[in-house]
């Protein structure tokens, strides 16, 4: 009866994490004219779920360093040039404020629900 | 004050763009809209640029009386004569201190949206009263202290000059550390380029730029890889890069921001009036521009965290020479100023 229990406990949460990634999605950002752009348009505010995954891509013709010090998520990407891309996941709900460390004018708030 | 309409930047733009059809250089190839100068200087809604504002910031700005020892102002370190910056490779503060920054020009400082080298100050606003507190440059109390008698607000509102030119400018708000603030920044926003060769010959005037010029903005956009930072209207990306020099003691934009690349950063500066605003660099490291083309042709000096838009350029003798030229035209001839008249009573 207990090995039973234990079983479905197993199952359950191995659905729950097949499920969650299953709806988890991908947001591609551009850094583009610098700004932070989703497809094609400025935006300065996001709003994703957790587990979701920002695809950070630069499409500038010069570096940018993409970074928070939010304590929601704390990262730093480093410099990386045009046509490279780095990804940040956001599991827990709450707002990151993500900036370019060079370009000070790119500005963004990620809100995680 | 050069305030355009949206329609007349419009013109501008078509103007240009048949003006560089017509001109047929390679370097004319690409859009060059972007170093046209905005159609209006920008200004926030809650402190709108008016005479009075401008006249009574003019007078806080060459008042010595605004410092500690009632001996520098503002003006001290940013001298109209000498690009609105101070000619030395850093600058003098209170006391005879040797600060460890030089004095950055004031010119087109409206148009950056971040202050002072390390950009600590979000708008002029914010920065106006920072110098005339340190105690390192001006050394001046606001409010009586327990070592000061009175403050600089006190000493003020004794001035009938200036109760009348506060109330001119600010009806009804006083005089007071926001009031201050705000003539300043109006008066500081009136300090533009004018129109150097560069903005001439974009604007149709084919003699405006020697041959020597024209190829030295070849290379500023190409080869030389400047245009990456220096770029637009006024020569910067307001971002803030570690350019290599040799200066391990400041931090720069890293005391604002703790990311790695930041370590040793600084603000982009203008390079408009770039011919008076010798020294150059966050610490005045260079007295002439050959010195300062001939630190990023080499890669910079030190590699440590260096910016990765920095590397060995390999120039020739006369591509060095054409560069030189070219930044010599964005010095157009400053717009005279006159000394204003201080309240005594």
């Amino acid at each position: 009866m207990k090995q039973k229990y234990l079983f479905n406990i197993l199952f359950i949460g191995l659905i729950m994490t097949f499920t969650t990634a299953a709806f988890s999605e991908e947001f591609v950002i551009d850094q583009s004219s610098k700004s932070f752009q989703l497809n094609g348009k400025k935006i300065e505010a996001i709003t994703i779920k957790a587990g979701d995954t920002i695809r950070f891509k630069n499409e500038d013709p010069f570096f940018h360093n993409i970074f928070s010090l939010s304590d929601l998520k704390t990262f730093d990407l480093g410099s990386f040039p045009k046509g490279q891309s780095k990804t940040v996941t956001f599991d827990k709900a709450g707002m990151a404020e993500v900036e370019c460390a060079i370009h000070p004018e790119m500005y963004m708030e990620v809100s995680v629900q | 004050m050069d305030i355009k309409s949206p329609s007349s930047k419009f013109s501008q733009k078509i103007l240009l763009a048949i003006c560089l059809s017509l001109m047929g250089t390679p370097v004319l190839a690409a859009d060059l809209s972007h170093y046209l100068r905005p159609s209006e200087i920008p200004q926030p809604d809650n402190n709108r640029m008016t005479p009075a504002r401008i006249e009574l910031g003019k007078m806080l700005f060459f008042d010595p009386r605004l410092s500690g020892s009632n001996w520098i102002s503002c003006a001290t370190c940013h001298n109209p004569g000498l690009g609105w910056s101070d000619g030395l490779p850093t600058a003098i503060g209170h006391g005879q201190k040797i600060l460890r920054r030089s004095t950055p020009t004031i010119l087109n400082t409206a148009y950056q949206p971040l202050q002072l080298w390390d950009g600590r100050a979000r708008s002029l606003e914010k920065q106006a009263l920072g110098p005339i507190e340190d105690e390192g440059e001006m050394a001046q109390h606001l409010h009586k202290s327990n070592d000061r008698s009175h403050g600089l607000i006190d000493e003020l509102k004794v001035l009938k000059g200036y109760r009348d030119a506060f109330e001119a400018a600010y009806p009804g708000e006083g005089i007071t550390k926001k009031t201050i603030a705000k003539a300043l920044s109006s008066f500081e926003r009136t300090i533009v380029s004018t129109d150097a060769a560069f903005d001439r010959w974009i604007k149709g005037d084919k003699k405006a730029m020697s041959k020597s010029a024209l190829r030295g903005f070849k290379l500023f956009e190409g080869k030389a890889n400047c245009a990456k930072c220096h770029s637009n209207f006024n020569f910067t990306d307001n971002g803030f890069h570690n350019i290599g020099l040799e200066d391990a003691t400041d931090a720069g934009r890293y005391a604002i921001r703790k990311v790695k690349i930041l370590i040793g950063a600084f603000k982009t500066p203008t390079l408009r009036d770039i011919a008076l605003t010798a020294p150059y660099m966050h610490n005045g490291a260079y007295t002439t521009l050959e010195e300062v083309i001939e630190h990023y042709n080499v890669g910079g000096i030190s590699k440590e965290n260096i910016s990765p838009n920095i590397k060995k350029l390999n120039l020739s003798n006369s591509e060095k020479s054409d560069l030189v030229v070219f930044l010599k035209s964005l010095t157009g001839k400053p717009n005279p100023i006159t000394y204003p008249m201080l309240p005594v009573e």
